[in-house]
């Protein structure tokens, strides 16, 4: 069975229908790589996704014993305000909350948990401080610290490369694919890089315009050769 | 001076009313560390006004006090929150509503019955002498338990302080500690009300956390800061009000904002280095 599966899905952002027709899963160990020009619902499908909005029609359904609890998140925006008081630490560590049931407290498992994707991600001599002071790159890599050691079975990603350079995405990029590849964590990602979601990517969802393309890289590479992004597909 | 401490702490219950404020000061000042980065700050002063209201009904309807304002006040947090949640009705609005009807509605109730205007200024403005009553130890034993369950829930709600959104992608049930929070808040209120007054019980929830601020760059620090400034500064406001004979919540409001000019200072002459 799936880990996801959209069904005829059709989704609003403030009211406004911005994507439907959606009909895709997602399997257990699947790299899919989410494109689509600016406004074409990428983000409020991750959100979908997530269940944090509710279809407009259709259905969103996890499967295969997938609970949220598995599910490590890296929105796309920072909406925090920059005087908010958290250390980085805290902010890494917060990923673990999903992993203590109903202790009250963190386990030196959990410490240790946050402090290695810290140092996966770099951000290790950051760790005590203020994050709301931290450059857009840097805040990046916090979040996506957190979302590992949220991370499970599933990583959903809202545009992972935003505001980090060449070499950091390069790096960030590796992280994935080991993650998918060795640890057999499913993974969803937003990308406006194409040519590194394509040479990574084990399916393609290319959102735009109402029409909407599912199917394998090569599948994709074929259609964008094309002029147009004419739907069809899985 | 000594001498003086000691005379004070003669009174059976200056004492009770020290040890209970200073636990509901701490409780208040940790909530409101959430409640002020949350944007809920005017929550609390919604809920000290329909505080102020059931306690009016309650004294004249010769019911217990706390008995009626606790649960009367928990559903209006309840509520509270559900408005400010949702993003189409004008939350701000709605909450002024809600704490001017029921402020409203407290002098009303108070006024056509007994007419004593002394029991509406102990309501607005406080009184040490609630202390005094039978419930003392039923707001000692419940400001404890709000400064329990907080600590419990600490990792928990700095995950919805910080990030709602994230809390509940990855499974925790973000709005039931919306929810634990505004109740916590509601019960803090309640107690601390009688002896700070409606008016000014959500100083105690505002100043702490946003002196704290001024200095401390991490959760943990600014809660703990703010925890321990907030009895400091309650029992020198009590000391003030002993020995000048000022109102118990003007005063410990008054030492709340010197501590605010002073840490603002602080982390202007900071930033200047």
């Amino acid at each position: 069975m799936s880990l996801l599966t959209c069904e005829n899905a059709a989704l609003a952002y403030d009211g406004r229908v911005v994507i439907s027709g959606l009909d895709f899963s997602v399997e257990q160990g699947d790299l899919l790589c989410v494109t689509g020009e600016n406004g074409a619902g990428k983000s409020t499908l991750i959100k979908g996704l997530l269940g944090l909005i509710k279809p407009k029609s259709g259905h969103i359904y996890t499967g295969d014993g997938l609970m949220h609890k598995e599910i490590g998140y890296l929105p796309q925006q920072n909406k925090f305000h920059h005087d908010f008081p958290a250390s980085v630490e805290e902010v890494v560590l917060s990923g673990c909350l999903n992993s203590i049931g109903h202790r009250p407290f963190y386990k030196k498992a959990e410490k240790q948990r946050a402090a290695d994707n810290m140092v996966r991600l770099g951000i290790s001599s950051i760790a005590k401080q203020c994050y709301g002071q931290l450059s857009g790159g840097q805040q990046r890599r916090v979040l996506l610290a957190r979302a590992l050691c949220a991370t499970h079975r599933l990583l959903l990603l809202d545009e992972p490369a935003s505001g980090l350079d060449p070499i950091a995405t390069a790096e960030l990029y590796r992280i994935i694919s080991h993650l998918n590849r060795n640890d057999g964590i499913t993974v969803i990602m937003v990308s406006h890089d194409i040519p590194a979601a394509v040479s990574m990517a084990k399916h393609m969802l290319h959102l735009g315009n109402g029409a909407i393309f599912y199917g394998t890289p090569e599948e994709y590479k074929a259609t964008s050769s094309g002029s147009a992004f004419l739907g069809g597909g899985a | 001076m000594i001498q003086a401490m000691t005379a004070m702490f003669s009174y059976s219950f200056m004492v009770r009313a020290l040890i209970v404020g200073v636990l509901v000061s701490v409780s208040a000042a940790l909530l409101g560390v959430s409640l002020v980065l949350k944007r809920y700050s005017m929550i609390g002063d919604g809920l000290s006004h329909v505080g102020f209201g059931a306690l009016s009904i309650a004294a004249v309807t010769g019911m217990a006090e706390l008995a009626v304002a606790i649960p009367v006040v928990v559903i209006a947090a309840v509520l509270l929150l559900r408005i400010s949640e949702n993003a189409h009705i004008k939350g701000d609005g709605a909450i002024a509503l809600i704490s001017t009807g029921s402020l409203a509605l407290g002098v009303m109730v108070i006024s056509t019955t007994t007419g004593v205007n002394t029991d509406i200024m102990n309501y607005l403005f406080g009184s040490i002498l609630a202390m005094s009553g039978p419930d003392a130890a039923l707001s000692l034993v419940l400001s404890a338990a709000v400064l329990i369950l907080f600590l419990l829930f600490y990792n928990r709600m700095f995950a919805v302080t910080f990030d709602e959104g994230f809390a509940r992608a990855t499974g925790s049930p973000a709005g039931s500690y919306n929810t634990l929070l505004a109740c916590l808040t509601a019960v803090i209120i309640v107690l601390g009300m009688r002896m700070m007054g409606a008016l000014l019980i959500s100083s105690l929830i505002i100043f702490p956390p946003l002196t704290a601020m001024r200095l401390c760059k991490t959760f943990k620090g600014t809660v703990i800061c703010s925890g321990m400034l907030s009895a400091v500064c309650f029992i020198i406001g009590m000391f003030i009000s002993f020995f000048f004979s000022t109102p118990t919540g003007a005063s410990v409001v008054a030492v709340n904002i010197a501590a605010f000019a002073v840490f603002s200072l602080i982390a202007h002459i900071k930033t200047l280095k």
